[in-house]
C-alpha cells in the first residue's frame, strides 16, 4: 500500500510539469497580451509606454525564459505577481476568493449527496413506479433549466416582488454594526437562493448514477440470497445493497474535489459573489498570465489529489480492489 | 459583457460625467427639504477597480472611485471649462511655454500631512520615471522643465506651446510623503489610498464593495452625503433588480431599461432619471488602403445610403443623436453647420453609378470591372449595440446594391489579427471623446503605423496642418477655427461614416436632492447632494 502511494505521488511530479508546460503554451497561443488588453485603443498611450509596460512584465523576454522564471518561482511556492495594474501577489488574490467558493461548493456538494443518494435509492427500489418517474422529472428539470434564468426569476420573485430575500452579494449594507448571530442570519439569507439553485441543478447526475448502480446491485445473486434468508427489505437494501451501490458515488466524490475551487462565472456574476470563477474568467480575458497559471496549477494539483483520494477510498471501500484478489470468494 | 466592453472603450472615464449643451433632461424633485449631513450613496458598478493609484490604472471603475479620493491641479467644471482644484489659479506666459500654478494653502492629505508643491513635483517625476509602469507618461514628456520654487508655486516649461498641457495637470496628485523612495508598484496605497479629495478611503471588500467616508476637512467644505459605497455587481439585470429593491441608489440604465422598464408611476416616485449625450460616438470606419474605399465618392454614397435615424431608433430606442463628426454636439469645438449626407438611397445609387458601380446582371449587386461590390464589416464580440447597427446597415446597403457580410470577433483577436495588421475592409467601433478637442492620435497621418489609432490610414495634409496648429496654441478662437475646418473636411472626405452619439442614462434614488444635470453630467456637484434628515437611510 505504501509503495503504491509513493509510486502515485512520484508520478504526479512529471504529470504536473507537463500540465504547466501545456497550460503555459496554450495561454500564450491566445492572441493578445496583458499590456495590449490594458491599453488598446487608448489615445493617451504611446508606443514607448507600451514597451515600458511590456518590459515591466518581462514580456519582452523569449517565451522559454518567461516559462523558466515562472517555474523556478513556483518551485519556491511563489506564484508571482498579477499582471493587473494592482500588481498584487497572485496568491493573495486567490486566497481572498477561495474561502467563499470552497464553502459554497462544499455546502452544495453535501446537499447534493444528501439529496441525490436517497432519491437514487428510492427511484431504484420503486423502479418504474410513480415515485421513480416523478423524481426523474424533477432532477432532469433541474439539470435542463438554465440556472441563470431560474436565478433571475427567483431573485425577482423573492427579492423585488415579495421583498423577503436579499438579491445579490454576501452581506447587507452596514452588517458589521450587528451582532455575530445577526450576521450569520444575514449571510444565510444571502446564500439561500444561490445554494438552492446550484443544488437543484446538480441532482440529476449523481441520482441517476445511484439509481442505475442500485438496480444493478439489486439483481445480484447475494441479494437474492439475502431475500431468500428472509431478511427484511430494509436490511437487504440498506445493509447489503447500499454499500456496493455506493461505489460509483465515491468516484464522483473524488472527481468533485477539483471542482471545489472552481466557480461558475455566470452564477457568480448574477449573484455578485466574489468567487474563483469570476476571478479566473477576468484573468483570462485580460491575459493576466500569472493569475491564470496560478489558478490552473492549483486546479491541476487538486485534480490529481482528488483522483488519488478516490482511488484510495475505493480500495478502502471495496475489498476486491484492496487485496487485488478479483472476484474470488 | 456587453456593457463592460462598451465601457472599456469609453476611455475618458465616467459616462455619468459626460456632457452636452442641449438642456439635459432633469426631473423635478418632490420637495426640496433641508440640506443635512449624513446618509450614504450606494452606486453600482459592473467592474471592480484594479488599483487606487490612478497613475497605474486605466479602467473606468478605478477612475470613478479614485476621482472621489484624489484631486488634480485643475478640473472641468459643470460647463466643461477648466477651473482650479488644488491650484487656486494659474498664469500662462505670453509665449505659451510656461505655466505657473498657484496652489491652495492649508490643504491636508487624508492622513493630516500638508499638501505642497513638492507633491506635485513628485507626481510629475514618478510619472515620467521609466520604471513606473504607467500608460500616461506621454503628456508629461512634453515638459522641458518642472520646478517648485516655493511650497505653493509650481511651474512647468514646455519646449513648444502645447494646448492639451493644461488639461494634463488634472491628473490625480499623489502624496509624496507616502511614496517617495518606494516602489510605487508595491505600494499599499493601491489598496488603501490617501488623497486630498472629498471622500477618504474606509474599506474594500474585494469583489463586493468599496466604502468611502466623507472627508470632514475637505478644502471645499464637508460633503453632505456621509458615505459613498461602490458595489460591484457584474450582471446588469441583477443591478437593476437591486436598484428596484432598494439595494442600490444609482446606476446607469440601458436604453431598454430607460424606455420600457422604468416608466411606471411607482418607479418614478422613487427614482429620478437623467438623460444627456455621453462623451462617445459610434462609427463605421473604412480601411482607406483597400481599393474599394479609396474612392471618396463611394464612401459618400455609403453614408447617403445609411439611415442614421433608423439606427438610433432601432438600436438605442431613440436615446441618442446623429453624429456628423468627431465632436459632441454642443461642445465648443463642435461645428453645428457641418452636416454630412442625408439619407437618400436614390442619390446614393446615382453616386455609386458615377463612381463606376453599375448593375450589370440581375442579382441586385453592383459590379465594376467584373467584380461585385461586396465587403465585410467587422465588429467586436460582446457589444450588442454594434452588432445591431451592423445588421441595419447591411439591410440598407443591400437596397442600393452593396453586399455586406458581418463578422463578430473576440476583442483580443479583433485587435491583434485584424486592426493591428490592417486586415479589414470596414468596421464598426466607438471612440470616447476627451474634453480637449485635440485629434492628433486618431486623425494625424503620422499615426497610421501598426498599433496606432489612425488604423484606417487617413492621410490629409490639410487636416494634419490644422491638427498641429490647433494643439500648439492656447487661444480658443484660433483652436476653434482649426477644428471647425477639420469637421468640414471630414464631412466631405467621409473616412468614417459617423453614426451616433448615445445618451448617458443615469438613475438616482429620489431621496437625494441637489442634483444638477449639466453639460458635465450629474456627478460634478456630488459634494452638494444631500438627503433631508427624515429620509436618511444609512
Amino acid at each position: 500500500m505504501t509503495e503504491y502511494l509513493a509510486k502515485r505521488l512520484l508520478l504526479m511530479i512529471p504529470l504536473l510539469f507537463g500540465i504547466t508546460l501545456i497550460t503555459f503554451g496554450v495561454i500564450h497561443l491566445a492572441p493578445g497580451e496583458p499590456v495590449e488588453m490594458q491599453v488598446a485603443m487608448n489615445p493617451k498611450v504611446s508606443a514607448e509606454s507600451r514597451e515600458r509596460l511590456r518590459k515591466f512584465y518581462e514580456l519582452d523576454k523569449p517565451l522559454h525564459v518567461q516559462y523558466g522564471k515562472w517555474v523556478s518561482r513556483l518551485a519556491r511556492l511563489d506564484f508571482g505577481r498579477s499582471f493587473a495594474p494592482d500588481g498584487r501577489p497572485v496568491i493573495d488574490k486567490i486566497r481572498e476568493r477561495l474561502p467563499i467558493t470552497i464553502s459554497l461548493n462544499l455546502i452544495v456538494l453535501l446537499l447534493e449527496f444528501a439529496l441525490a443518494i436517497p432519491i437514487g435509492i428510492m427511484a431504484a427500489t420503486h423502479r418504474d413506479g410513480p415515485l421513480d418517474r416523478w423524481t426523474t422529472v424533477l432532477v432532469f428539470l433541474g439539470f435542463s433549466t438554465p440556472l441563470f434564468w431560474l436565478s433571475l426569476i427567483l431573485m425577482y420573485l423573492f427579492g423585488v416582488r415579495l421583498g423577503w430575500m436579499p438579491i445579490s452579494g454576501l452581506h447587507s449594507l452596514g452588517y458589521e454594526t450587528h451582532g455575530l448571530l445577526w450576521q450569520a442570519w444575514d449571510l444565510g439569507k444571502h446564500l439561500l437562493i444561490p445554494i438552492g439553485v446550484a443544488t437543484f441543478g446538480s441532482l440529476a447526475g449523481l441520482s441517476r448514477y445511484m439509481r442505475t448502480s442500485m438496480i444493478e446491485v439489486l439483481g445480484q445473486d447475494y441479494i437474492v440470497t439475502a431475500r431468500a434468508k428472509g431478511l427484511s427489505e430494509r436490511v437487504v437494501i440498506y445493509r447489503h445493497a447500499l454499500r456496493n451501490a455506493l461505489l460509483p458515488a465515491i468516484t464522483l466524490l473524488g472527481l468533485s474535489v477539483p471542482g471545489l475551487i472552481g466557480g461558475s462565472v455566470i452564477f457568480e456574476s448574477i449573484f455578485a459573489i466574489p468567487g474563483m470563477g469570476k476571478l479566473f474568467y477576468d484573468s483570462v480575458m485580460s491575459r493576466d498570465y500569472p493569475l491564470v497559471m496560478g489558478v490552473l496549477f492549483i486546479g491541476a494539483v487538486l485534480t490529481l489529489v482528488g483522483n488519488l483520494l478516490a482511488d484510495l477510498s475505493y480500495a478502502f471501500a471495496d475489498p476486491r480492489i484492496r487485496t487485488g484478489k478479483g472476484g474470488r470468494q | 459583457m456587453t456593457i463592460r466592453l462598451f465601457i472599456c472603450l469609453l476611455l475618458v472615464p465616467l459616462v455619468l460625467l459626460s456632457c452636452s449643451e442641449k438642456e439635459p433632461e432633469q426631473p423635478k424633485p418632490r420637495t426640496v427639504g433641508v440640506p443635512a449631513f449624513g446618509d450614504a450613496l450606494v452606486a453600482g458598478s459592473i467592474g471592480e477597480p484594479s488599483t487606487l493609484i490612478p497613475l497605474l490604472a486605466s479602467d473606468v471603475p478605478s477612475r470613478e472611485v479614485a476621482g472621489q479620493i484624489y484631486s488634480g491641479l485643475v478640473r472641468y467644471d459643470k460647463n466643461l471649462k477648466l477651473e482650479g482644484e488644488l491650484a487656486e489659479s494659474w498664469d500662462i506666459s505670453r509665449d505659451g511655454l510656461t505655466i505657473t500654478f498657484h496652489l491652495r494653502k492649508g490643504v491636508k492629505w487624508h492622513d493630516g500631512q500638508p499638501f505642497t508643491a513638492h507633491d506635485v513635483l513628485f507626481t510629475y517625476l514618478v510619472t515620467i520615471d521609466p520604471k513606473t509602469p504607467t500608460a500616461y507618461a506621454e503628456d508629461f514628456k512634453q515638459v522641458k522643465k518642472a520646478e517648485a520654487p516655493d511650497p505653493f508655486t509650481f511651474r512647468v516649461t514646455y519646449s513648444k506651446p502645447f494646448a492639451p498641457a493644461l488639461e494634463s495637470w488634472g491628473v490625480a496628485i499623489l502624496p509624496a510623503h507616502l511614496l517617495e523612495g518606494k516602489d510605487i508598484t508595491k505600494s499599499e496605497l493601491a489598496r488603501k489610498p490617501v488623497g486630498t479629495g472629498p471622500y477618504r478611503f474606509k474599506e474594500w471588500l474585494p469583489g463586493q464593495k468599496l466604502v468611502l467616508a466623507a472627508n470632514l476637512d475637505y478644502f471645499e467644505g464637508r460633503p453632505y452625503v456621509g458615505g459613498y459605497v461602490y458595489r460591484i455587481i457584474p450582471d446588469s439585470s441583477t443591478m437593476y433588480m437591486e436598484l428596484k429593491a432598494g439595494g442600490l441608489d444609482m446606476m446607469g440604465l440601458s436604453p431598454v431599461q430607460y424606455q420600457r422598464q422604468t416608466s411606471g408611476k411607482a418607479f418614478q416616485s422613487r427614482f429620478n432619471k437623467y438623460r444627456y449625450p455621453a462623451s462617445a460616438y459610434t462609427y463605421l470606419g473604412y480601411n482607406l488602403r483597400h481599393p474599394l474605399f479609396r474612392d471618396r465618392r463611394v464612401r459618400q454614397a455609403i453614408t447617403t445610403a445609411i439611415n442614421k435615424d433608423e439606427i438610433i431608433q432601432g438600436v438605442l430606442l431613440g436615446m441618442g443623436q446623429i453624429a456628423h463628426g468627431p465632436y459632441k454636439p454642443g461642445t465648443w469645438p463642435y461645428n453645428p453647420k457641418v452636416k454630412d449626407f442625408n439619407y437618400n438611397p436614390d442619390l446614393a445609387r446615382r453616386m455609386l453609378a458615377e463612381a463606376g458601380w453599375r448593375e450589370s446582371n440581375s442579382d441586385g449587386i453592383l459590379m465594376k470591372e467584373g467584380k461585385p461590390f461586396s465587403f465585410t464589416i467587422l465588429t467586436n464580440q460582446g457589444n450588442d449595440l454594434r452588432l445591431k447597427t451592423a445588421l441595419i446597415i447591411q439591410q440598407r446597403l443591400k437596397v442600393v446594391g452593396i453586399d455586406v457580410k458581418i463578422r463578430v470577433i473576440e476583442w483580443a483577436s479583433f485587435l491583434k489579427n485584424y486592426i493591428d495588421k490592417g486586415d479589414f475592409e470596414a468596421l464598426i467601433m466607438g471612440w470616447s471623446m476627451g474634453q480637449d478637442p485635440d485629434l492628433f492620435d486618431v486623425w494625424h497621418s503620422s499615426k497610421t503605423g501598426p498599433r496606432e489609432l489612425n488604423f484606417i490610414g487617413y492621410k490629409n495634409p490639410e487636416v494634419d496642418r490644422l491638427i498641429e496648429a490647433g494643439r500648439s496654441t492656447f487661444a480658443l478662437d484660433e483652436r476653434r477655427r482649426c477644428y471647425f475646418r477639420i469637421q468640414e473636411i471630414l464631412a466631405e472626405d467621409q473616412p468614417y461614416t459617423f453614426l451616433y452619439v448615445p445618451d448617458a442614462l443615469p438613475v438616482v434614488n429620489a431621496r437625494f436632492r441637489g442634483i444638477e444635470a449639466a453639460p458635465a453630467g450629474i456627478m460634478h456637484n456630488f459634494i452638494k447632494w444631500y438627503v433631508p434628515k427624515e429620509e436618511q437611510l444609512y
